[in-house]
Order: structure tokens, then sequence, then C-alpha cells
């Protein structure tokens, strides 16, 4: 934890793409117990890039997303690299509604570049396909966690992260776009993105200041590739914090606090 | 031939300074900007909103706070939008517009707290909701918070929405990034004019995705009403008649 404040925003960012950190599949199989994978969007296709299941955390019903990026080339493509379709969302959306109706919490893993920019997904509506789960996760009625554990990349991984509590790995990265993407806008030069990361406050400890992580999970001195299942175990006792506390409101309170939370990013008083 | 070459040397540097002279008036030109809001609108019922919402500076980035005050001082609008409460056909809407001539329109704490607004004022007085969209996405120079206004709008939206409130959302040219993916494709109504370019992804990094180059059409709004993510396209000059058709279409409520 000491060596955090002395480290660069891109040593941050390898750690968080590092091929040996541990992925959602690991994450989620260690923590939860009886786990049923849910398939497809019931519209088009099931994509690999967006794991869903229903499972018990601590004994309790919960429904369980995550991006999977895969752990070597064959999955990596298989999985798109953790870049979801639109169809991706569309079942992320089906099952999040699907545990309201069964009053289950929502915890998603989050670990994406962002959501994927090509022509299928375009003529498939990749903008209105998030948009879709930014409107439901809004007014979800019961309790969503986040847990960024890699690379929250964009729009991508906020469709996924809409949610009452935020877990950040001390090492993983949340940014409003690649820091490629970010170099290649602002300065028409991809190859600056070491000097973007700087000042993009994309680490645990720049969200965590601006109220946009409510928890930091601390990593195996690093990364949690070092030792992942150490790693993974932390997050039990902060996920089943954040969890019991949320289930004691009620649903008014928590959709309130919900709206409240993203109502007050950048809101300016009436003159 | 020296003589020649200085004439010639002479006669580009003077060009040159001719050129930055221009380049600097244009710099300092005022941005004129035709609004939508303005044709929709009866004539002298608008009146403006949310005329003081500024743009923060999150991330203290070099030059922002410098540029968009300047846009401010020369637009004459408060950041990359319009806002304003008026009538259609004495019918009160409340109406938005983003503004490509700001910073491409993007989405900043500023933009984000806008549409905010406005839908929450449209809930409040029970009227329905018209957002032109024209953007770039989110706002790189203010990072996460721009991120955030994707989530915030949306919520916004849905509440609008729970409120049995009618927002038909206008796509003009361009409307992509985090526009396209919150608040511009959660109307009940979707329009969009002519040939404008709507999307997630910008075709330059579908492109780059791809490595193949995209078809005629890709993405314009005659594409996204074969694919099902318009409802109609709408001439701009034909935009007020339709604006008041379908809200003749929703009987008014009553407070």
């Amino acid at each position: 934890m000491s060596a955090v404040n002395t480290m660069t925003a891109w040593q941050h960012v390898e750690i968080a793409r590092h091929p040996q950190r541990p992925h959602s599949q690991a994450f989620i199989s260690e923590l939860f117990e009886d786990i049923f994978e849910l398939h497809g969007d019931r519209h088009f296709a099931d994509d690999r890039a967006l794991f869903a299941a229903i499972a018990r955390f601590e004994g309790i019903p919960v429904t369980v997303a995550g991006h999977i990026k895969g752990s070597d080339l064959n999955e990596n493509i298989s999985c798109n690299f953790g870049m979801p379709h639109p169809e991706g969302y569309r079942k992320f959306i089906r099952i999040a509604k699907q545990a309201e109706k069964f009053g289950r919490p929502v915890i998603t893993f989050i670990d994406t570049p962002g959501a994927y920019p090509g022509a299928e997904a375009e003529e498939r509506g990749q903008g209105e396909a998030i948009a879709r789960c930014l409107f439901e996760l809004s007014g979800l009625s019961v309790p969503i966690i986040a847990v960024v554990i890699g690379e929250g990349g964009s729009g991508g991984a906020l469709a996924m992260s809409l949610a009452d509590h935020i877990i950040m790995y001390e090492h993983a990265v949340y940014s409003v776009l690649s820091p490629e993407g970010f170099a290649s806008i602002l300065w028409k030069d991809p190859k600056r993105a070491e000097e973007a990361s700087e000042v993009m406050k994309l680490s645990s400890a720049d969200l965590a200041a601006s109220g946009m992580a409510d928890s930091i999970v601390s990593e195996p001195e690093g990364g949690a590739h070092k030792d992942a299942h150490r790693a993974i175990e932390a997050l039990r006792p902060t996920l089943k914090k954040a969890l019991s506390g949320l289930l004691l409101l009620d649903t008014q309170s928590l959709l309130e606090a919900r709206y409240a939370r993203y109502r007050g990013y950048g809101e300016q008083s009436e003159a | 031939m020296d003589i020649l070459n200085m004439l010639r040397e002479r006669k580009q540097r003077l060009s040159e300074l001719a050129r930055q002279r221009r380049d600097k008036r244009q710099a300092k030109a005022r941005i004129v900007i035709k609004s939508r809001i303005d044709e929709v609108l009866d004539p002298r019922s608008a009146k403006r909103l949310f005329d003081t919402i500024r743009s923060s500076d999150p991330l203290l980035f070099p030059g922002y706070a410098e540029k968009t005050r300047d846009l401010v001082k020369r637009s004459g609008h408060p950041d990359a939008f319009i806002c304003a409460t008026g009538t259609i056909d004495s019918r009160q809407v409340v109406c938005a517009e983003l503004l490509p001539e700001f910073m491409m329109g993007s989405m900043g704490t500023a933009v984000g707290e806008a549409v905010t607004r406005s839908a929450e004022y449209a809930t409040r007085y029970h009227l329905p909701l018209i957002i032109f969209s024209a953007s770039g996405g989110a706002r790189m120079q203010e990072g996460m918070f721009s991120l955030m206004q994707m989530a915030k709008t949306s919520a916004a939206i849905r509440r609008f929405s729970d409120g049995g409130g009618l927002f038909i959302s206008v796509l003009t040219h361009p409307t992509t990034g985090g526009v396209t993916a919150s608040f511009a494709s959660l109307g009940d109504i979707i329009l969009a004019e002519p040939d404008a370019l709507i999307g997630f992804a910008g075709p330059r990094v579908i492109e780059q995705t791809i490595g193949s180059s995209l078809p005629e059409g890709f993405q314009r709004s005659e594409f996204q009403l074969a694919h099902g993510f318009v409802d109609a396209i709408v001439k701009r000059d034909a935009m007020r008649v339709t604006l008041s058709q379908i809200l003749k279409l929703h009987p008014e409520v009553r407070i």
C-alpha cells in the first residue's frame, strides 16, 4: 500500500493490464458458490465478452456479471478481449431486470478496454445498448455493487458500473477513454498515452478522492498477479460489508441515494 | 538573382504575416449559432433557462479554462448548450440543444448539468422534453466527470420517464460517443435530420478496428432508420410541424 503514492499513473495502467492479472472468472469462482451461468440476450446472440450468472455470495443469492478477457490467446479471441457487443449489454440488462424481479442484489466485475468499436456493433446499436443499461440500472430496485478489478474503460465499463457502491482494486484504473484514445483525441498522437495517463486522474486514489470509488482493496506488493488467491480473498470482507450495508436500506432510500450520487457529479447550484 | 530571391522571400514573409493576422482575427470573431430551438418555438415565447451553468476544470487540463472562457465570450452561450422553455403551437415544452460549434458539442459537467436540469424542470412542471443533440461525445478535458454525465443524464431521463413524461430526442449531425450512449438514445420518440452521422464509435475508430473502410452511408440517419434506431427522418425546415403533430398526439397533463 505504501508504494502506491510513489507509483506513476502509467505503472498502474500497466499492472491493470497485466496479462497474468486475475480476471473476472477467477474472482467469481473463488468468491461465489452454486454458480449457474446464464446465456444470451434473447434477441440476437450470447456475447462471450460478458459473463452472467446467478450464484450465492456468503449464502445470499445474487446476480453476478463481469467482463471476460480470457486467459490465453484462444480465449482472448473468443471473448473479444473483454469488449462486449450490444448483445452483451442486452444480456446484462436482461439479467439485471431478472435480479430485480427476484429481489437479488447485482454484483459486477469491471475489466474492459471499452465497448467494442466495430462495424457490426454499430449496426446493432452499441450506443443504444449502453444507454439502456444506464437507464435500467439508475432505477433498478435492488442494490448494485461494482468492483473495478482491472481496466475500467469508458462507456463500456460505465454501462455495468452505475452502482450504489463502487469498489476499486488498488492498481485498477477507470477513465473516460483509454490513455491512448485520450492522447489521440487531444494531442493527435496515441503514442503520448503515458503522458495522458498522468493528467487523466484514473487511479483508484484519484477516484476515491473525487467520490467515484467508495472502497479500495489493497493488492500484494507489485500487483494482484503476484498472489492472485490472496488478492481475490482480500475483496471478500469489503464486498460483504458493502452488501450488508445496502441490504439494510429500503428501496426508496436506495434509489434516492443512487440518484443523489450521480446527480452530484458536476452539480451546480442555481444562481 | 539575389534581389529576385530577396523579393520573393519578402513577399512570402508578408503573406505569412497577413495569414497570421487573419487567423488571429478569425480566432477572436464571434461565433454565430443558428439555434434550432428558435426555429421550433413560437415567436417570442422562449425563455432561456440555466444560463449561469459553466464548465468546470477537474483535471486542471492545460489551456482548457482559457479555451472555454473564450468560447463563452465569442458565442454568447454558457457552454455547448442552449436550454429554454416556450411554446410550440401554444403547447408549453422544455427544449435543450447541444451546440457543435462549442468544442464539438462535447458533454462535460456543464452540458450534463444542463440536460439533467432540463429533464428535472420538465418533470417538475409536467412538460414534454425535446432535446436536439449534436456532439462528439464526452468532453475529454474533464476526464471521469464527463463520463459520469452519461449516468447522471440517463438517471434524470429515467425519472422523467417514470413520471409519464414525453421525451422527443432529435439527432442532428453529428451525434456520437457518450451522448449517443446516454440520453440521446432514450427518447420515447427519436427523430433524425437527414444524412446526420449517428453512432457510438466514430467512423475513423471503426475503420482502424476492422482494418478496412466503411461503406457509403454507414451510421447515417437513413442507416439508423433501416437498423431500427430512429423513428423518422425529418428535415430541419419540417421539424416544427412534426414536433407539433407529435405533441398534439400526447394530451396535455394538467397539474
